[in-house]
């Protein structure tokens, strides 16, 4: 006890006049204001880029963004040019990537969570699934190229574009879950533990409850970021020229459920709009713009979603 | 207990999933698949879009540039393959080993262009040794008064493509001699609007790039007239100076490549090549490249219907060669 008083005192600042005692905190007042002006100008310089590269794309594509754009398939023809393959692709891309990024992902953050035991190994796996986060997205279309396409022959299909983004979305998954489900005061899980739950119940009833808010933005940010995917897609083979859609999902005989739709060949939004792009014609590069606004106002309204989500969940936890 | 249960679970629902993928797997629609250069991708992506609408039938273009394309030809996995170049030795054996053949169809031309600054009043026109001089290996030309001492003295800022692709090969074929042999200090994009956009921003700029790319921005890029070796005239590039063969060396013809074991005798990909052939003179000028003559496409139509498959080049590429030489070259 009395080493640390003896450790305070001499720890302790020596004692200042009043004046140098003001002079400090008009000292630290300027700097917290310094502070706060870097920062706050750091976010607007951020916003503002974005919102006017965002005006600009709007503004330059504002002549095709209509009814049409979205219901046309490519052309070669500007003006009868439209991205309905390509919208239709990547949402269909999207769905094969959630559906398998998303278990995959939580399961493996609750295991590493919840489950597994603390030893050399799982440290490991804990290591890399964070540099995995941080991997260049083309490293995942040659993983893809090399797996999915030649060794097990799901060819350039809707199936393997899902899966490669679902592997580049799954770390992203795994580590929002695991830092979601530590934020959980550990008194919740000693409560249900003290009531005669089982680990399961546990897991099920209190953690992944709890946590999905957290879990739900990682989702959606990894969802976001595969959407504007460009390189692994086109790694893999995704074609440029595509003016028909993929064999319908719902059929009307039995089983009334296709799956053929998987192995179609497909484009994504990012594709159409490059190959737009880097044509000679100025016309097309109007409906580049009008893609360009289309693939951020996605990315806005899949981000507004998670927000608006995760603040009703967090509303609804009483604990 | 409970979690060796969901273990096992999980376990059928994989096993369930492989299940229902490799099933399907056999289940793909006929489609006809193409991929390759993106030069030559705007010419097939009109045909294709015509041909469906017309027929029904599913065509697919992508663009993986004239090397991926073969590599994917050559495995079996395209009918038809877009190139910017003749297919290459190394391509040729790939293609053997699987057992593909090929049928090598010239469809169009495509004018290299060498473009300069609108404000660049000197260099009206180039002859070869002086573009060699520009563009060799290890060329120390950092000036335009070095090319020509009559020019003034402005420093010089080039623009090229990338070194995968087709134009490049051909540029540095046609001017250096020898492909892909070229110096490496210069601003490199496989975005053409990239290299309009640099060359139109500096006074000494200079690149170069498919015909298509110039005449879109005519208003902000000017052309060079070529003087092709022992001439003493410059030529412009232009639908007229290409056709009638003047303009040389830079002109170059683009081919498809038709798989000559499965496509050739496929009724799809047949009428899809016949309606191509048919069609090109009116789509190719569309898309602002330069149709080969009546002539020449009399004689790629009648070298398809013989399917005689081959390439006229050999593995090599080379410069300034006439369509009906080439047909003549392929042997059986």
């Amino acid at each position: 006890m009395k080493k640390t008083q003896e450790y305070l005192e001499e720890s302790l600042i020596k004692p200042k006049t009043l004046a140098e005692v003001r002079a400090m905190i008009v000292a630290h007042k300027r700097n917290d204001f310094i502070f706060a002006s870097i920062g706050l100008f750091t976010i607007i310089f951020a916003l503002l880029t974005l919102l006017i590269l965002f005006i600009d794309l709007v503004m330059d594509g504002y002549p095709k963004i209509n009814y049409q754009f979205f219901t046309d398939f490519p052309s070669r023809r500007a003006a009868n040019a439209g991205i309905l393959s390509a919208w239709v692709g990547s949402a269909l891309v999207m769905l094969v990537t959630f559906l398998t990024a998303v278990p995959m992902g939580v399961a493996s953050g609750v295991y590493l969570e919840e489950y597994a035991p603390k030893n050399w190994f799982t440290d490991i796996i804990e290591i890399n699934v964070t540099n995995l986060a941080g991997v260049p997205s083309i490293i995942y279309g040659l993983l893809a190229l090399g797996l999915f396409v030649y060794t097990l022959h799901l060819g350039t299909s809707i199936v393997t574009a899902g899966l490669t983004l679902g592997l580049l979305m799954l770390p992203i998954v795994i580590v929002s879950t695991r830092e979601a489900i530590r934020s959980i005061p550990v008194a919740i899980r000693e409560a249900a533990y003290a009531v005669g739950a089982t680990k399961w119940q546990v897991v099920l009833h209190h953690v992944i409850q709890y946590a999905f808010g957290g879990i739900l933005t990682g989702i959606i940010i990894g969802m976001a970021r595969a959407l504007g995917e460009t390189a692994p897609v086109i790694t893999i083979g995704a074609l440029t020229f595509i003016a028909f859609l993929p064999p319908a999902p719902l059929i009307n005989e039995a089983p009334f459920i296709s799956f053929e739709w998987l192995q179609s060949g497909f484009t994504v939004l990012p594709i159409q709009m490059f190959s737009w792009l880097s044509r000679p014609e100025h016309v097309f590069h109007i409906n580049a713009a009008a893609a360009g606004a289309v693939i951020i106002m996605l990315t806005l309204v899949m981000n507004g979603t998670a927000i608006w989500l995760r603040y009703r969940i967090r509303k609804n936890i009483k604990w | 207990m409970k979690s060796n249960k969901i273990k096992s679970l999980g376990l059928a629902a994989l096993v369930a999933s492989t299940l229902s993928f490799s099933y399907n797997v056999q289940a793909a629609v006929k489609t006809i698949p193409i991929d390759g250069s993106s030069t030559v991708y705007p010419i097939t992506e009109a045909v294709a879009e015509d041909f469906q609408k017309k027929t029904g039938t599913k065509v697919t273009v992508g663009v993986s540039g004239t090397g991926g394309g073969f590599k994917k030809f050559c495995r079996g996995e395209t009918m038809i393959s877009n190139a910017s170049r003749p297919i290459s030795q190394k391509e040729m054996d790939a293609c053997a080993e699987n057992g593909i053949t090929y049928i090598e169809l010239a469809v169009a031309y495509d004018a290299l262009t060498v473009v300069v600054n609108k404000n660049n009043d000197w260099a009206k026109s180039m002859t070869v040794d002086e573009l060699n001089k520009v563009w060799a290996p290890g060329s120390s030309v950092k000036n335009w008064k070095d090319v020509n001492p009559a020019w003034p003295n402005q420093p010089m800022k080039l623009f090229g493509p990338g070194a995968d692709s087709g134009t490049f090969d051909y540029f540095t074929e046609a001017i250096v001699g020898r492909a892909k042999a070229s110096r490496s200090d210069f601003t490199a994009s496989e975005d053409d609007n990239v290299l309009v956009t640099g060359v139109a921003g500096d006074k000494g700029g200079m690149g170069y790039f498919g015909l298509a790319y110039y005449l879109e921005n005519k208003d902000k890029l000017g052309s060079v007239a070529i003087v092709a070796k022992g001439k003493t005239n410059g030529v412009q590039p232009s639908e007229q100076s290409v056709m009638d063969g003047t303009y040389q060396p830079l002109s170059r013809p683009l081919f498809i490549y038709v798989n000559g074991t499965k496509g050739a005798f496929d009724k799809d990909v047949k009428a899809f090549v016949d309606y191509y052939l048919a069609n090109a003179p009116k789509l190719v000028k569309e898309v602002k490249y330069v149709p080969l003559n009546t002539t020449e496409y009399s004689a790629v139509t009648k070298h398809w219907q013989s399917k005689k498959p081959g390439t006229g080049f050999g593995g090599k590429n080379e410069v300034g060669l006439k369509i009906e030489d080439l047909i003549s070259r392929i042997k059986d």
